[in-house]
């Protein structure tokens, strides 16, 4: 029983997490059709900022929520202004791009922090469940997915903002004739997939030795589930790593966590074989 | 003027040509010694210090007057900690720097990868790292603990220490860390004990909240860690954060070789047993020394680690086999070294075991303690009796093989 209550805890928390490595992905690349390579090495950015600002005397709490995804934010948008802006559409070359960025962003954390691990601990205790000891910081990340799935999805659904920027996505054309600047809404949803890449290192990292290359290990995961997840941004976000979260845990406890990483892999292929386009072009069809 | 094409090809052969006489000329008079060691990437935490371990020694050489009266020139190779680079880089060393001696290499892996190009251009090599045992080579001298002299001595006394006699093993997944389960297993069972559960981790695995729930529901008495690199270290953080530290204790083979209790938090580390040859609580008036050598020479001396204490050992004991010999020629130094040659180091008497060119000495049993590794236990001069039973280089020194224990 208790042990159940441990693995259903552990489940939860890889949903969470793969949300959390995904969200930023989602809107850059799911909305906004850029391909960002980088995505990974913003999340590492966005650990690097927690770090150095917990170590700063910075509450760590005020460090991974606000300033780590405003600091990245920022500098998401100086690679929009400067980089990406020029290549709206053009999909392969914004691979191109990002890659040089990501390979650019490595070596500046590099040269800055040094290429060895650091680290802080976790905030929160563990604690008891039945027999068993649970981190503590699991339930956090779990929070902090759950808020951030619910506030995307009110922003999209329920805001003129996200009506704008969802607008903007499918016909850009119209949207400028109804008045909206296209370039101002692009910069500003860049900035906001750049800030939740941000947010989504920062929040991980004290369960992590952080290295400058640490971003390499979240990428494949992100694109996994951002690609299974289809057409459908917040939905195809849920369901893709809802399935991918209990088919890596459940391998990961019936034998090892490596063959969870494998059985993941091997679960996107055959998913991918079967839906092409996503879960979301079968199921919640329509929704957002 | 004109650069025409001829007049462009002899003006730089003319340069190439005044570059490479005082090479040449530098080339005769002083010895080369290669350094391959990972120190970027994610083993640069054993590798960097390893690095400065071994420019200390080379200088305090250089700074008594050298070999031989000969200086020490060093050829370094940074590995990155790719294992590929060590193929590339151990043929550069040997080719085409001709050095006369190579020390380095980290993981067992990397030793794999480079030993038998060393021993095919006949050049001298020195494997400086705390292993799993077992490697009969007599191309090679190692200074680093194996696992008789190190988790023979561990395991009594974590079992002891956590009051019980189930142990479950996380171990790296390469051969370091399967060689290593098997001999923890081994003494595990010798003291009375069961092994309930052995996992492998690859070296990038930084989640192990799933493995962690796992223990749990084995419910050991002791948790027995080989785990290698920085995104292992995440297996600490992650078990000091659900709680479990003061519930199972924690003894490792490789904590703290990389200065890795110095990264956790008191909180994190605090209590974790370990047993290795140095540390850097050792109160002895060479540790003392030789701290402040290095600290005069990087202002700092918290870096200063197992292995690179192990690295810095292993460069002076090739510099006495080279006074001895009075040469650098391989079989010279060798027959010296097989002499049973001896160095008082930083960590204690070091001396060459002729037969398996293991290195007897010093271990200690230790807990980790704000940061610190408290010395509980000394254990005087244990030679390394795991890789005495399986290999002779007196009798067959042609041998050339790693030795591995069955279980």
């Amino acid at each position: 029983m208790d042990l159940a209550a441990v693995i259903l805890v552990e489940i939860v928390y890889a949903i969470a997490s793969l949300v959390l490595i995904s969200a930023g992905l989602a809107i850059v690349f799911g909305m906004m059709k850029v391909i960002n390579l980088a995505h990974g090495e913003f999340m590492m950015l966005g650990g690097y900022v927690t770090i150095t600002a917990v170590k700063a005397g910075v509450n760590i709490f005020l460090a991974m929520i606000l300033i780590a995804p405003l600091v990245v934010g920022a500098i998401g948008l100086i690679v929009e202004r400067l980089v990406i802006r020029h290549l709206y559409g053009r999909l392969v070359d914004t691979m191109l791009a990002t890659w040089g960025l990501s390979l650019f962003f490595v070596g500046g954390v590099t040269m800055i922090f040094g290429n060895t691990t650091t680290g802080i601990s976790t905030p929160i205790p563990g604690f008891p469940i039945g027999g068993y000891q649970v981190n503590g910081y699991n339930f956090f990340i779990i929070l902090v997915s759950i808020i951030l799935v619910i506030a995307m999805y009110a922003v999209l659904k329920g805001t003129r903002i996200g009506l704008i920027a969802r607008g903007t996505m499918q016909r850009a054309d119209m949207a400028a004739a109804l008045g909206y600047s296209p370039d101002r809404v692009y910069m500003a949803t860049f900035f906001v997939g750049s800030a939740l890449s941000g947010l989504a290192g920062a929040v991980l990292a004290p369960l992590v030795g952080l290295v400058p290359s640490s971003g390499g290990a979240y990428i494949a995961k992100a694109f996994i589930t951002v690609i299974a997840g289809g057409p459908a941004l917040v939905a195809g976000l849920l369901s893709s790593a809802g399935f991918f979260g209990l088919v890596n845990q459940a391998f990961a406890f019936a034998l090892s966590p490596v063959v969870g990483e494998v059985a993941l892999l091997i679960s996107a292929v055959i998913l991918l074989r079967v839906l092409p386009q996503g879960i979301t072009t079968r199921f919640f069809r329509g929704r957002l | 003027m004109t650069i025409n094409r001829r007049a462009f090809l002899s003006a730089s052969a003319a340069l190439a040509g005044t570059m490479a006489v005082p090479r040449l000329g530098a080339a005769a008079d002083t010895i080369k010694l290669g350094s391959i060691l990972d120190t970027s990437g994610i083993f640069d935490a054993y590798g960097k210090p390893m690095d400065m371990a071994m420019r200390l020694a080379v200088k305090e050489i250089n700074d008594a007057g050298g070999l031989n009266g000969q200086q020490i020139e060093i050829v370094s190779y940074d590995t990155q900690s790719d294992m590929a680079l060590y193929t590339q880089f151990g043929q550069q060393l040997v080719r085409r720097d001709k050095a006369d001696i190579v020390h380095g290499g980290i993981l067992s892996a990397s030793r794999e990868a480079i030993r038998q190009t060393m021993r095919k251009a006949k050049t001298l090599y020195f494997y400086n790292v705390l292993y799993e045992g077992g490697v009969c080579d007599r191309n090679i001298f190692i200074n680093g603990v194996t696992p008789a002299q190190q988790v023979e001595a561990l395991v009594p006394f974590a079992m002891e220490r956590a009051g019980g006699n189930k142990v479950y093993i996380l171990a790296a997944d390469y051969n370091y860390g399967q060689i290593t389960a098997n001999w923890i297993q081994k003494y595990v069972e010798e003291n009375g004990g069961e092994v309930v559960a052995v996992d492998f981790f690859p070296l990038d695995v930084a989640d192990f909240g799933s493995t962690i729930a796992k223990i749990q529901g084995a419910a050991p008495d002791l948790v027995i860690a080989p785990l290698v690199g920085g995104a292992h270290l995440s297996f600490f953080r992650q078990w000091a954060a659900a709680g479990m530290k003061d519930k199972i204790p924690l003894a490792s083979t490789t904590m703290g070789v990389g200065n890795e209790h110095k990264v956790l938090t008191p909180e994190e580390g605090n209590g974790i047993m370990v047993a290795y040859n140095y540390s850097q609580e050792l109160d002895t008036p060479a540790n003392k020394a030789f701290k402040e050598a290095w600290a005069e020479a990087y202002g700092d001396s918290s870096a200063i680690h197992e292995i690179a204490v192990s690295n810095y050992q292993g460069v002076k004991m090739w510099a006495e086999a080279v006074k001895k010999a009075g040469s650098t020629d391989r079989d010279a130094v060798i027959a010296a070294l097989e002499t049973g040659l001896s160095i008082d180091g930083p960590a204690g008497t070091v001396t060459v075991d002729p037969k398996t060119h293991h290195a007897t000495l010093d271990v200690h049993l230790m807990v980790v303690e704000d940061q610190g590794m408290n010395v509980v236990e000394t254990l005087p001069q244990r030679p390394p009796i795991d890789t005495q039973a399986v290999c002779d280089l007196v009798a067959n020194p042609d041998d050339n093989k790693q030795y591995e224990i069955k279980i």
